[in-house]
């Protein structure tokens, strides 16, 4: 298991259960995030990663019928703790989806829309912050001269890069991405994971993948669910080379999954 | 020929047949009402008040009426149905209480249109002492047509991807700014073309305003919406059933029946056109 003696810590989860109505979806879940890295979490469909990954921004809140037990701590405070606005949270902590989601409006209004709505009004710094947002995810030399157009009109790979400048926008601290290229071509999925490996020295970064290249190409630290439990959670190139169980070798390996 | 053949043969026909007498039907009505009333409509039948009983003159007073009381539906319906559907597809969490409701407008639905209309004469006419007027025949109209409102904003509400919702939530905004600023105009043209269609039914239906605010003649133009009106479909009534010389306002009630079937295609395609505009500029 990883040394968190050093760490200095972003997210934890302690003694996470999360239920579906009456369908368990995670098991006393117990893990830290350490700041400014990369984490994966990777296993087969239906391990709970994903939820786990919508904990962490409460975006789990809006689906009926769905209850969970523990804590989950963002910088030491609980964000299930009911004085919480889940709206701050969200601000805080960005979210990367598994189909590039970008609105109907164009490219400019996407990466103005989160600021504009908190209170960033000067046109000026508005502008400032699309350029700066887009140059992240380096799309700016792409669409400089169209910003004006739908977002919609943009390829998948450019749209998903539009996402990310979207949610760094907002000057989260944590970015989680949910299967962010599992919807994208090799090219793009390249792309965006040499921005991931620029975005981590100043992001905390948590990412769900089923591809377990992509895990190992990208994260620093990787967690390997089942059934909702938490079963290995290491460096990933120990749990990638040496695991310590042998339910994570069965699936790295490729015998189940 | 083989069995089966004959079979498909068969169906093929009887399909064919009952498409065509659709067809034929609306044909037949249209140029029958088109022969019947095309000789009474002129531009002074358009402007001019009725005159000598009703035998000559135009129905301005009665086309003014009716599109006072087809706005003051859509003022009562949209915000009152919009602001339900956003209730129900959006804030309501399912169960038993969003259940009852969902059964109660459908119910609201099926109610026929005589009953609206003496639900109208007790509560704005009587209790509220609105007496016949443009406000009370409004109100009654406006809640014949809400189920129907309710149905097309919640239609149009829940065919926002909910990839839209969800990206705006993650970004920090606001449940109630999600709904605003994405939700809503990306359902607007939906909701516009459903709501439209269903004002089409408010302009031609007479029951509910034949106590509520239509009457018989009126002289003078209404001045306040708390004035009663003459309206299309309750003059047609009038002069089908209750003239004293039938035979000479014929044609002037097929006129009517032109003009106000003319307004209600009129009004739909509007709708028909706001719809294949905003297919057009969707991208999802």
């Amino acid at each position: 298991m990883v040394n968190i003696e050093t760490w200095d810590i972003s997210i934890s989860a302690k003694n996470v259960d999360f239920y579906y109505g009456t369908f368990q979806a995670l098991t006393n879940v117990t893990m830290d995030f350490e700041k400014n890295r990369v984490t994966a979490l990777i296993g087969p469909s239906g391990c709970g990663k994903s939820t786990l990954l919508r904990m962490f921004n409460r975006m789990n809140d809006l689906i009926d019928g769905a209850r969970m037990d523990g804590e989950v701590l963002f910088e030491g405070i609980n964000i299930y703790d009911p004085k919480v606005d889940p709206v701050d949270v969200r601000r805080r902590i960005g979210m990367v989806f598994q189909k590039p989601n970008p609105f109907p409006k164009s490219i400019y209004n996407n990466i103005i829309y989160g600021p504009r709505l908190n209170g960033i009004r000067n046109k000026s710094d508005l502008e400032n912050l699309v350029e700066k947002s887009l140059k992240r995810v380096s799309l700016w030399n792409e669409v400089k001269d169209i910003l004006g157009r739908s977002a919609m009109t943009l390829s998948g790979g450019q749209q998903q890069r539009l996402c990310i400048a979207r949610a760094l926008a907002m000057k989260p601290d944590v970015l989680l991405m949910d299967e962010p290229t599992s919807a994208l071509d090799p090219i793009s999925t390249a792309k965006i994971e040499e921005l991931i490996e620029e975005l981590k020295k100043n992001y905390t970064i948590i990412i769900v993948t089923h591809n377990m290249q992509q895990a190992a190409r990208v994260s620093d630290y990787t967690a390997f669910f089942y059934l909702g439990r938490l079963i290995e959670y290491n460096r990933t190139d120990r749990l990638f080379t040496t695991p310590d169980v042998k339910q994570t070798e069965d699936y790295i390996t490729g015998r189940f999954g | 020929m083989k069995r089966r053949y004959l079979k498909q043969w068969a169906f093929f026909l009887a399909v064919r047949l009952s498409a065509l007498t659709i067809a034929l039907s609306i044909a037949f009505f249209f140029i029958f009402i088109f022969i019947q009333g095309y000789s009474a409509v002129s531009w002074e039948f358009l402007t001019k008040h009725p005159q000598d009983m009703m035998t000559k003159g135009g129905v301005m007073p009665a086309i003014v009426g009716t599109f006072y009381l087809t706005i003051g539906a859509m003022a009562v319906a949209l915000p009152l149905g919009v602001l339900s559907a956003i209730y129900l597809n959006e804030y309501a969490k399912e169960g038993y209480v969003l259940r009852f409701l969902r059964v109660g407008i459908r119910c609201l639905a099926g109610v026929p249109s005589i009953v609206f209309g003496l639900f109208g004469l007790a509560l704005f006419v009587v209790y509220f002492g609105f007496g016949s007027s443009i406000m009370a025949g409004s109100l009654t109209l406006g809640f014949l047509i809400l189920p129907t409102v309710i149905g097309a904003s919640e239609e149009a509400l829940s065919s926002v991807p909910e990839t839209f919702r969800e990206a705006s939530l993650a970004l920090g905004v606001s449940k109630w700014n999600t709904i605003s600023k994405i939700v809503l105009p990306n359902s607007l043209p939906g909701i516009l073309t459903g709501s439209i269609l269903s004002i089409g039914r408010a302009a031609g239906e007479t029951a509910p305003i034949m106590f509520t605010a239509a009457t018989f003649f009126t002289a003078v133009l209404p001045k306040s919406i708390f004035d009663e009106v003459m309206a299309l479909p309750y003059h047609i009534y009038v002069l089908a059933t209750a003239g004293t010389r039938i035979e000479e306002t014929r044609p002037i009630q097929y006129g009517t029946v032109l003009v106000l079937v003319g307004m209600v295609l009129m009004i739909n395609m509007t709708a028909i056109a706001i719809r294949s505009y905003a297919r057009k500029k969707k991208r999802w």
